[in-house]
């Protein structure tokens, strides 16, 4: 009678238990290796052994259960970790035959047991005959601590990093105790960082005025959001006017500083609009700056050389952590062929018409934005990014960088400075520096100018080939992918004012921080527009752009 | 020699022409629709009437650009612009005419209004229920935008390449700007779903006509306009600032006086095609803004022959029909016709068709006149020309 009814009395808990949802904090990867399983069995020799402590869990009573699960804790044993994460994910089975503990899984209704500290197989029940060991909220909360005891004990930073931060808002005795006694001995920052904050939390619920005053003052700052709750929650509940005080001035510096990094956040997100813009841009910057050439071909240039990311990874589908590298030079070569001869079969023809350039390229442009769509239908593909560049650098809890931003700035600064070197110190750049300020007297002093147009015009198109491989990265490769970039790259060069590099790369960074800096209080095609006006107004006060180029070639 | 009067700009041989064949082609398509029934071999169908009415406006619109890139050397990268504002100033009235026909059935606010849940008609859209206030702000607002716009850049010499980028954003801007809904000219959708126009549907094939007739009397309008305004004094002041600005500046003439007053008469008259072309296709939306149409509108002018006026016309409607055939046809050589035509027509034929023709008429007419000489010997060969 008693046994059936404290067998519904179960039944109940395990279905309240199944309906009420916690927080699991998964601490599974630190579940040591199996093989290690014959020391332990030459550890678990002396008593208890950890059978016998397991098997206290036969218990119905919660508080025999915790002192068995705190017995278990105490044991120096590799198999303590996994059981007690057993314990939590309910593979610890109370096999009622014999009244034993086991793991165990349910397969084909039916327990395959192990034994719980050699792994070896014991058989199997049938499914009544064995019931995974019921444990409550509270039990979850011991095992969760002890858990994070071991963590905090781990050799390994990561995991102490971690385990501290877990308990940051933790309130239990024994877990400050635990972090207190940390304190002492570590020496990592980033781990001594996280337990004075959980520690300094948990000060704020002291009864001693001084102690909360002095935690206030420490947590003055400081960026994990459990700091901001705990200490907005603390706002409300005192009633004393210096705590009051001190809450406020801390809760207004930590606002300071998240705003503070969220400016931080709104620059780096410019500093790499910036650059895309400079990478689409730079090519223009030649062809248009250098040569006079108005391209309405480069974004399509630029779309060519995404293609040929798309491609190159189909290529080598197995390989795409370093097909990239093979994708930047093959982007290079197409775009700049296909730049070559548009410059033999079209522009050759128009030189000192830019207007007429304008025209022709344009034709261009619908012609390779027509051919891709044939070739490649009109739907967008998609280019894989490798794993180094996904994810993000995280600074703080309100502060990160995402890689592939990240490598783009570098990129596109890499791109500059090389074509910057390109045109100053070789023979190729003093060529063409030398055709685009005076084409009869460079012709004159025996410079083949005709092949120095066309060997610019390659490079200008190549390094849109180039930066079509960075924005293959950041959006979808379609037929209509350059020309999204085209107004913003002439904007780009306009700006900067034409023949002048570092003026594109200034406009390039400058407007690319302004569209940013805008865009969270006007939205983002308000802050475009916005741009583009400015962009407007300002050629009107200086038609040559920010750094007008001087002298003879000004006067074209 | 042409008479640079007003009136010697009406008579003169080129416009007479041009007038005669416009104005007898619209009366032949007229009579056809009108006259013949629709199951006879010689009707012209309501559609054909449509066609030839959005290639008279695309025509106006060529026009208007021939004006300032023709004779004047500014190449606008922007004109569709002001071709969309008068089209949506057009729209604007014919949404509010729609009164509570609409789906939602406001007698106050268009459809899209209600849609976004506004209790009330933005400032701006007051007054269009009146056609002339309509009819005042097309040629306002794209007249006022260019007018600003010009006054700006022709004062400060911004010219040539840059003039043509800023014209560029300018209109790139306005797309993004109509492309929002909170701008009140119905975002993505544009105006659509009109009924009426001065109180004739739109439907039926009597006011169809009548648009078209009215499109074609704009157009021989505007060109006789043109033709006098590039015959006068400044005309001739406006070509001197197209070959030698600094020149025509240092002679002692304003020439950015010059240049805005042509651009902004320019404005108004692409304006003009704006609102004549919106209640012949329904529609308006924020993609006649795309810079694409513009450039492309830079290409019909180019194809035709720049600086003749009736060159930009026969590149507009030669241009647009070969895009309505096409595209029937093969919708996926369309593109590849027109880039080639784009680099074909700026490569090798720099005057366009016209200059082609010009070209080559003089030695075609002397071969005929040649042989008609040949043929009748009593009678010495004279030419014909003016």
């Amino acid at each position: 009678m008693g046994y059936s009814f404290s067998r519904i009395l179960a039944a109940m808990l395990i279905a309240l238990l199944a309906s009420t949802s916690w927080a699991e904090e998964s601490l599974q990867d630190m579940t040591a290796p199996p093989q290690e399983s014959e020391q332990a069995d030459a550890a678990g020799i002396a008593p208890p052994t950890i059978q016998t402590i397991l098997d206290r869990l036969t218990s119905r009573s919660f508080d025999e259960k915790e002192a068995a699960i705190r017995q278990l804790a105490g044991q120096d044993s590799p198999r303590v970790i996994p059981l007690l994460n057993a314990l939590m994910e309910r593979e610890l089975i109370h096999n009622r035959k014999d009244d034993t503990i086991t793991l165990g899984s349910k397969s084909d209704g039916q327990w395959q047991l192990l034994d719980p500290v050699t792994l070896e197989p014991l058989g199997q029940v049938e499914s009544r005959a064995a019931r995974p060991v019921v444990i409550n909220n509270r039990l979850r909360t011991v095992i969760n601590n002890q858990l994070a005891l071991f963590a905090l004990n781990s050799e390994r930073t990561e995991e102490r990093a971690r385990a501290a931060e877990q308990l940051i808002g933790n309130n239990d005795p024994e877990m400050l105790a635990a972090l207190k006694a940390l304190r002492e001995t570590e020496d990592s920052p980033r781990v001594l960082e996280q337990i004075d904050t959980a520690l300094n939390i948990a000060a704020l619920n002291s009864d001693d005025l001084t102690h909360r005053l002095n935690a206030i003052q420490a947590l003055s700052g400081n960026l994990h959001p459990e700091t901001k709750n705990t200490l907005n929650q603390r706002l409300h509940a005192t009633d004393s006017d210096t705590e009051k005080q001190a809450l406020e001035k801390a809760i207004a510096r930590i606002e300071a500083r998240i705003e503070t990094f969220q400016t931080a956040d709104t620059l780096f997100f410019g500093l790499s609009m910036g650059s895309v813009l400079l990478l689409a841009a730079i090519g223009l910057a030649i062809t248009f700056g250098v040569m006079g050439v108005i391209n309405m071909a480069h974004g399509e240039l630029i779309m060519l050389g995404a293609y040929t990311t798309f491609v190159v990874q189909q290529a080598l589908p197995n390989s795409h952590e370093w097909s990239l590298l093979i994708a930047i030079p093959a982007a290079f070569l197409v775009s700049a062929i296909i730049g070559i001869l548009i410059e033999r079969f079209v522009i050759r023809f128009l030189y000192g018409r830019p207007l007429e350039t304008l025209l022709a390229t344009f034709g261009v442009s619908l012609i390779l934005q027509q051919a891709v769509r044939v070739i490649f239908s009109p739907l967008n593909r998609t280019v894989v990014t490798p794993d180094w560049m996904s994810g993000a650098l995280q600074i703080n809890p309100v502060f990160s960088l995402t890689y592939n931003r990240l490598y783009i700035i570098f990129f596109a600064l890499a791109v500059f400075l090389a074509l910057l070197t390109l045109l100053k110190k070789t023979r190729l750049g003093l060529q063409v520096r030398a055709v685009s300020q005076n084409r009869t007297t460079a012709r004159a002093l025996g410079i083949r100018s005709e092949r120095v147009n066309a060997l610019t015009f390659g490079l200008g198109s190549g390094i849109a080939g180039v930066a079509g491989v960075a924005l293959a990265q950041l959006t979808n490769v379609g037929p209509n992918l350059g020309q999204s970039y085209i107004i913003d790259s002439f904007m780009v060069v306009v700006f900067g004012g034409v023949g002048n590099l570092w003026g594109t790369l200034t406009a390039a960074f400058g407007l690319g921080i302004a569209n940013k800096l805008l865009e969270p209080m006007a939205g983002a095609v308000l802050a475009k527009i916005i741009v583009l006006i400015f962009i407007i107004l300002f050629i009107q006060r200086k038609p040559r752009g920010l750094f007008p180029q001087r002298g003879r070639a000004a006067e074209e | 020699m042409r008479d640079s009067t007003f009136k010697g700009a009406l008579s003169d041989r080129t416009a007479r022409t041009f007038m005669g064949v416009l104005f007898g082609a619209t009366l032949l398509v007229t009579l056809l629709n009108q006259v013949f029934p629709p199951d006879s071999a010689l009707h012209v169908s309501a559609y054909t009437v449509t066609l030839l009415g959005k290639y008279l406006c695309y025509a106006l619109l060529a026009l208007a650009l021939d004006l300032v890139w023709g004779y004047c050397g500014i190449l606008s990268l922007g004109h569709g612009a002001f071709f969309a504002l008068g089209g949506y100033a057009m729209g604007m009235y014919l949404m509010r005419q729609i009164g509570d026909r609409g789906v939602y059935g406001n007698p106050e606010l268009p459809d899209f209004m209600v849609f976004l849940n506004w209790s009330e008609l933005p400032w701006y859209w007051h007054g269009f229920d009146q056609f002339w206030f309509a009819a005042l702000m097309i040629l306002l607002v794209p007249g006022l935008l260019a007018f600003v716009f010009g006054w700006l850049a022709f004062r400060s010499r911004v010219t040539g390449v840059y003039l043509s980028i800023i014209t560029q954003a300018l209109t790139y801007a306005l797309m993004l700007a109509f492309f929002r809904n909170e701008l009140g000219f119905g975002g993505n959708n544009g105006l659509t779903d009109f009924k009426d126009l001065l109180g004739f549907s739109l439907q039926s094939d009597a006011t169809r006509v009548g648009l078209l007739m009215a499109t074609a009397v704009a157009l021989a309008g505007a060109f006789v306009l043109c033709r006098w305004i590039t015959g006068s004094k400044l005309g001739r002041v406006v070509l001197a600032v197209r070959d030698a600005e600094s020149r025509a500046r240092f002679v002692g003439y304003r020439t950015e006086h010059y240049k805005l007053w042509v651009f902004t008469l320019s404005a108004i008259l692409a304006g003009i095609a704006g609102a004549l072309y919106v209640p012949q296709v329904g529609i308006i939306n924020p993609g006649e803004f795309s810079p694409l149409n513009s450039i492309e509108l830079v290409v019909w002018v180019a194809v035709g022959g720049r600086a003749t006026l009736y060159g930009a016309v026969i590149g507009a409607i030669l241009v647009n029909y070969g895009k309505t055939v096409f595209t029937g046809v093969m919708p996926e050589a369309w593109l590849f016709a027109l880039g080639g035509l784009f680099v074909a027509v700026t490569v090798f034929l720099p005057q366009g068709l016209v200059g082609l023709v010009s070209q080559h008429w003089p030695t075609v007419r002397d071969k005929l006149q040649q042989k008609k000489a040949d043929r009748d010997d009593t009678t010495t060969a004279e030419g014909d020309a003016p």
